[in-house]
């Protein structure tokens, strides 16, 4: 093995850690990308801007902010203290809700796009053809954008993995808990560990490239109906 | 959403009556009309006329905030009510077939069929024979050429039992003989399925062959609203058909002239000679009768190559498009035809309201 075992238990986290994130993100994302991708009102520009964010924004500036508002004065630190969950930095679930953040846009982007690819009109097409715009949007929309979700889903799911500035922040170092492949190697490193360092580093080089080769490998044929 | 409305008057059970109003920067449209419940109404006008915003009003797929839409006595949106699109109980064909492209022509077709209550007239086997797309059934949209999408879309809008089919253009993406190819299925449909149809249209060809009513369109404004016939043969009204100006008579087929392979055909007034298309005798056609086709004399003029020579009297005489042009309108027994002269021809021939001369029609166009 090449992995030692405190490795695999960083890289095992790491992707409970991307695979929780994706679905919160699956399930949170694909409304905001289907209203910003129909909506006209004058607000979908701010909307969207604040949805980028994450983009620009040093991982550090985001991780401060988030710490202070999950922090034991802050309002989302009140609200959990509240209800008796304790606090949420340096805990797993801090960690999912700052990923969140960290890749909402790696889930909304490629989604709207996709939403906006469909058009109007197979929706309208659905609507003359007695289906109500829920039923639309599962039986039409999402059928038609699956290559959007599958490509959103991988990229979410990549940026989580190699997500590293928002950990330190919120998740600090706590092995089994918040310490991820990329902390992981961070240690290595900082402990003068080369080898195993390059061994983790190894698996992420592949890790990523395999998935890049995944999205633009496989590119399905935009069909017209 | 709606309980039984109670008819104001008898003959509004089976009318269609819209009125929608908009204003919009560089775009009005204003339209009052009542059409009858059955047969085909062509929506004709140039783009820019209004002619699809008022179809898609009557679809419910751009929301008007004021007016009204009642369809063979169900009201579909008044000042207190607006039904959305997916419970109006229509069919819509799409100018582009607009079929769904993850699904098969049978998963498309049955779309719809799913969503609909039991008590459907139209059975989704008569809507695919009607079409004849049984052979397509397990293709993917993308595997079809223009004009079978447009015959499963048409059909589609059929499976789905439509109370009124609404019809945005759909021959104007096709090509002419993609068009040849689905017009006798839109004759068929015309004259097998008791549904009132509303079609969109800039083509008079289409009009004259199709439409049972003409609503013309300029401007967002209706011109005329009026049975086809009469509405083809009225001068007064700007219809810019140009060189497509003329009449459409109800025929049937009088006798076959097998050794010179000519039909005749009878309408009331008189008959017509044209080249015989193999149909049977006593079959009911429509005739179109182009201006420019038609010409006057005030003498029988004997031997001519135009065989077909009708008696009758000026009714109207108007001027064309062209300054040097003059639309006159004869009557030939019940019916009318429209003749196209030049108006030097006009003066010279002394034409005058209620003059007998004789009629020389050149050809004509039959459409079964």
């Amino acid at each position: 093995m090449i992995l030692t075992d405190s490795d695999l238990q960083a890289v095992w986290l790491t992707v409970r850690l991307a695979g929780i994130v994706t679905f919160i993100l699956l399930m949170l994302g694909t409304p905001i990308a289907w209203w910003l991708a129909r909506t006209k009102a004058w607000w979908k520009g701010p909307v969207g801007a604040v949805v980028a964010l994450p983009l620009v924004l040093p991982p550090s500036v985001l991780g401060f902010y988030l710490l202070l508002a999950m922090g034991p004065n802050g309002p989302v630190g009140f609200i959990t203290q509240t209800m008796g969950i304790g606090l949420l930095p340096f805990s797993f679930w801090g960690l999912v809700i700052a990923s969140v953040f960290y890749s909402l846009p790696f889930m909304v982007q490629p989604l709207q796009n996709a939403f906006e690819a469909i058009g109007d009109r197979p929706l309208e097409a659905a609507a003359t053809l007695r289906a109500s715009p829920l039923d639309a949007f599962f039986t039409v929309a999402v059928p038609l954008s699956l290559p959007g979700f599958l490509s959103a889903s991988i990229l979410t799911f990549a940026h989580t993995v190699g997500e590293f500035g928002v950990v330190l922040m919120i998740g600090g170092n706590i092995p089994g808990i918040t310490r991820v492949a990329s902390v992981q190697i961070y240690d290595h490193v900082e402990a003068l560990e080369y080898a195993q360092a390059h061994r983790l580093a190894a698996v992420m080089l592949v890790f990523s490239f395999l998935v890049l080769l995944s999205l633009y490998a496989w590119r399905p044929n935009p069909k017209k109906g | 959403m709606l309980g039984d409305p109670i008819p104001k008057k008898a003959d509004w059970m089976d009318d269609i009556t819209a009125r929608f109003k908009v204003n919009w920067p560089g775009f009005a449209l204003d339209a009052d009309i009542t059409i009858p419940g059955r047969g085909v109404t062509a929506l004709f006008g140039h783009s820019g006329s209004g002619k699809t915003t008022l179809l898609r009003r009557i679809a419910g797929l751009e929301r008007a905030p004021q007016g009204f839409l009642s369809v063979n006595g169900e009201v579909w949106q008044d000042d207190q009510c607006w039904m959305p699109t997916h419970k109006r109980p229509l069919g819509y064909v799409f100018q582009e077939a607009s079929l769904f492209s993850h699904l098969t022509v049978m998963g498309n077709l049955r779309y719809g069929l799913k969503r609909i209550s039991d008590d459907q007239q139209i059975s989704l086997t008569q809507a695919i024979e009607l079409l004849g797309i049984g052979h397509l059934l397990n293709r993917k949209p993308d595997r079809l050429s223009g004009g079978e999408r447009q015959r499963v879309g048409i059909a589609r809008a059929l499976a789905v039992s439509p109370r009124i089919l609404l019809m945005d253009e759909p021959l104007a993406a096709l090509d002419l003989k993609r068009k040849q190819e689905i017009l006798p299925y839109l004759e068929q449909l015309h004259d097998e399925l008791n549904i009132p149809v509303l079609y969109v249209s800039h083509s008079p060809d289409e009009v004259a062959r199709l439409a049972d009513h003409l609503v013309v369109l300029d401007g967002g404004r209706v011109l005329a609203n009026g049975p086809l016939t009469d509405t083809l043969a009225r001068l007064d009204l700007p219809i810019r058909l140009g060189e497509d100006a003329g009449v459409v008579l109800d025929a049937k087929i009088g006798i076959i002239e097998d050794d010179w392979h000519l039909a005749r055909v009878d309408f009331s007034g008189g008959s017509l000679w044209t080249r015989d298309r193999c149909l049977a005798v006593g079959r009911k056609v429509r005739v179109r009768v182009l201006a420019r086709d038609v010409s006057l004399a005030q003498e029988h003029p004997g031997h001519s190559s135009i065989q077909n020579v009708l008696r009758g009297r000026i009714d109207a005489i108007a001027n064309d498009e062209h300054p040097g042009l003059a639309l006159v309108r004869v009557r030939v027994g019940d019916s009318t035809l429209v003749a196209r002269l030049t108006k030097r021809a006009a003066a010279e021939l002394n034409v005058a309201l209620g003059q007998d001369l004789w009629v020389q029609v050149k050809s004509v166009a039959l459409m079964e």
